[in-house]
């Protein structure tokens, strides 16, 4: 290929008990791009997501980073540590430790368990983690405990986790989900300024906040791309509306 | 970094272990006219207790820390303590039934004639009592990759726990096996050259273990302050997110899980020397459960309970068993569900920690039953 690629998806196929949740799927991301993933529930978003991050193996197909890397083949971890971070629909950080603790642990670096085990923390990553917590406004939560947040603190914490991680490319599964309209604006702020260093993927609900986010747009339906473009085109598209309204 | 609210008193009650074996001993060496004399009985009674600390602890590490609830860690103890008893065996020499140099009884009563190869070195104090530790710590490694490799967790891996040690006891009630089979190893003399049976040899034995206990207290609480702790705590609460971290929970529940079988094997050791004898009994899977029993007493996830639990659960085993003999095992139930439905944080949970009440809505703690996996919604 000679368009350069961060992120590809070719032909891929993910079937359940005979129900193709992806179905032939193709999907390109350029490097620094945020796009948007839009789609009536079960188009196969969340297990886009999955096949992505090592969660889910493909039936069929490919998926490369930076063209070369073949996602299909490597785990969980693995993908977490070549540079891709996931946060979940469903907010999920450690309840049992500070939101501080939830930051240090998501830091890039010690990954192995005796480099854990004899890890010091540096005056570096105590400067890294004072900045997620500026940009997150978390910092006057930064000693509570994470369980202990608001339903919306805590997706902002797990968005500084990925910050902490420092990823190139970011999967954000619906974050404004549950916020109210000021967080929402807030998230799109956020994730705008995100942007300008790394690549994003956010799949929502919500076209009020994929409009402030004002990227392009991919429309997913059983399982394959429906329709791409921007938001004004997609939503003029004939089919996305039927998908949407009809039936 | 700052320790979590969690460990409480983690030095306190090593330095409490040591004064308090330290005292027992003294007062043990008064002559027995004296009023504060302590029986000879008494002070192996605690050391005792204390090796059953031991396992307390390394169960409290892997079920308080990392949510796996180990239904096997007798196991470790009583592989620990059969190393510890070959060595005894070997030290006895000709002064056995038989007379043997070479052969324990047991083998001479079994007609064998050459001494097995697995036996060799436990003549040596230094090399069984490494092989205490290294047993125990490599079947453990065996397990544990294998078994979080494959991410068995929850009640599976508590069944799995439960056959391991179910299938040692058969393999060591054998006879073929090498290991004294159902009489297990016993009639020891000495240790080091010093007699078994003499007061002095108790009183330093317990001072022995009452250290390796509070070695084992800072180790594991060592272990546990740092950023490791952390991601113990990240594992037995969202494992599947901490995958998306880059970290891989298996390898640090293999870590906590070999240092936590260490721990067992040198209880198991300290144990056979004072009680004297190590048959399959010990791998009974009752006795493992009634090593969750004492952590769930004392307050699991606090270490200092797991101590606390051991020991006054045993205290009270010995007070019980000898007024009221068939009752004991009705009484220990009953403790567990009393603890469960009225003191979940056992007995350490009695002294909350300021901070943790200064948090407003602090969540009940995950029990590994609570915590779902939080796959794809």
């Amino acid at each position: 290929m000679s368009t350069p690629s961060l992120l590809y998806l070719d032909n891929v196929t993910v079937s359940f008990d005979g129900f193709r949740a992806l179905n032939e799927l193709s999907l390109l991301l350029v490097p620094g791009e945020m796009r948007a993933i839009i789609g009536p529930n079960g188009a196969g978003k969340t297990t886009m997501m999955d096949v992505i991050t090592g969660k889910t193996r493909p039936d069929k197909g490919d998926v490369l980073f930076h063209n070369t890397i073949d996602l299909t083949r490597l785990d969980e971890p693995s993908i977490a540590r070549l540079g891709i971070g996931r946060k979940f629909q469903k907010p999920t950080v450690f309840e049992q430790l500070s939101v501080r603790d939830n930051l240090l642990l998501s830091l890039a670096g010690h990954r192995r368990p005796f480099g854990v085990l004899f890890a010091r923390q540096t005056g570096e990553e105590r400067d890294r983690i004072e900045g997620i917590l500026r940009t997150t406004r978390l910092g006057q939560h930064a000693d509570r405990l994470a369980g202990a947040l608001s339903h919306g603190q805590k997706q902002w914490l797990e968005i500084g986790m990925l910050l902490g991680q420092e990823p190139e490319l970011l999967l954000v599964d619906e974050p404004v989900a549950g916020m109210t309209d000021a967080e929402t604006a807030q998230t799109a702020d956020l994730l705008r300024d995100i942007n300008r260093t790394r690549s994003v993927v956010v799949v929502e609900h919500d076209m009020e906040f994929v409009r402030a986010l004002g990227v392009g747009v991919t429309v997913l339906h059983e399982g394959s791309v429906l329709a791409e473009g921007s938001l004004d085109d997609v939503s003029r598209d004939p089919s996305v509306i039927e998908v949407y309204l009809g039936r | 970094m700052r320790l979590p609210a969690y460990l409480p008193g983690t030095v306190v009650t090593a330095a409490i272990v040591v004064a308090g074996a330290l005292l027992m001993a003294l007062l043990n060496l008064l002559p027995a006219s004296f009023p504060l004399h302590v029986p000879d009985f008494a002070v192996s009674l605690t050391a005792k207790y204390l090796s059953y600390a031991l396992l307390a602890l390394a169960v409290d590490l892997v079920w308080g820390f990392a949510g796996i609830l180990t239904l096997g860690h007798a196991a470790f103890f009583a592989l620990g303590g059969y190393a510890m008893g070959m060595y005894l065996m070997r030290e006895i020499g000709t002064r056995g039934v038989y007379a043997n140099a070479d052969l324990p009884d047991f083998m001479v009563f079994l007609s064998w004639t050459h001494l097995p190869w697995y036996w060799y070195g436990f003549s040596f104090f230094p090399f069984a009592l490494l092989m205490a530790l290294l047993v125990p710590g490599a079947l453990a490694a065996g397990f544990g990759a294998l078994t979080f490799r494959s991410r068995v967790s929850g009640v599976y891996l508590s069944i799995i726990t439960q056959a391991l040690t179910y299938a040692l006891m058969l393999a060591f009630f054998r006879n073929d096996m090498g290991f004294g089979g159902n009489n297990g190893l016993t009639d020891f003399k000495d240790i080091l050259g010093a007699d078994l049976h003499a007061p002095l040899t108790h009183a330093v034995l317990l001072l022995v273990t009452a250290l390796s206990v509070a070695g084992a207290l800072l180790l594991t609480r060592a272990v546990l302050a740092g950023r490791f702790g952390r991601l113990l705590t990240a594992v037995r609460d969202a494992e599947n997110r901490t995958r998306f971290l880059g970290y891989r929970p298996e390898h640090a529940k293999l870590l906590v899980w070999v240092l936590s079988a260490l721990i067992a094997g040198l209880g198991g050791a300290l144990y056979v020397i004072q009680v004297g004898i190590i048959n399959p009994g010990e791998f009974a899977p009752g006795n493992s459960i009634e090593a969750v029993i004492w952590v769930a007493v004392g307050g699991r996830g606090t270490l200092s309970g797991a101590v606390l639990g051991a020991v006054l659960v045993n205290l009270g085993k010995t007070l019980f068993t000898g007024l009221l003999p068939e009752l004991w095992l009705y009484a220990l139930g009953a403790l567990f569900i009393l603890t469960t439905l009225f003191l979940p944080r056992g007995l350490m949970g009695l002294r909350r920690a300021p901070e943790a009440a200064a948090i407003a809505g602090e969540p009940a703690p995950v029990t590994p039953e609570m915590a779902v996996p939080e796959d794809a919604s």
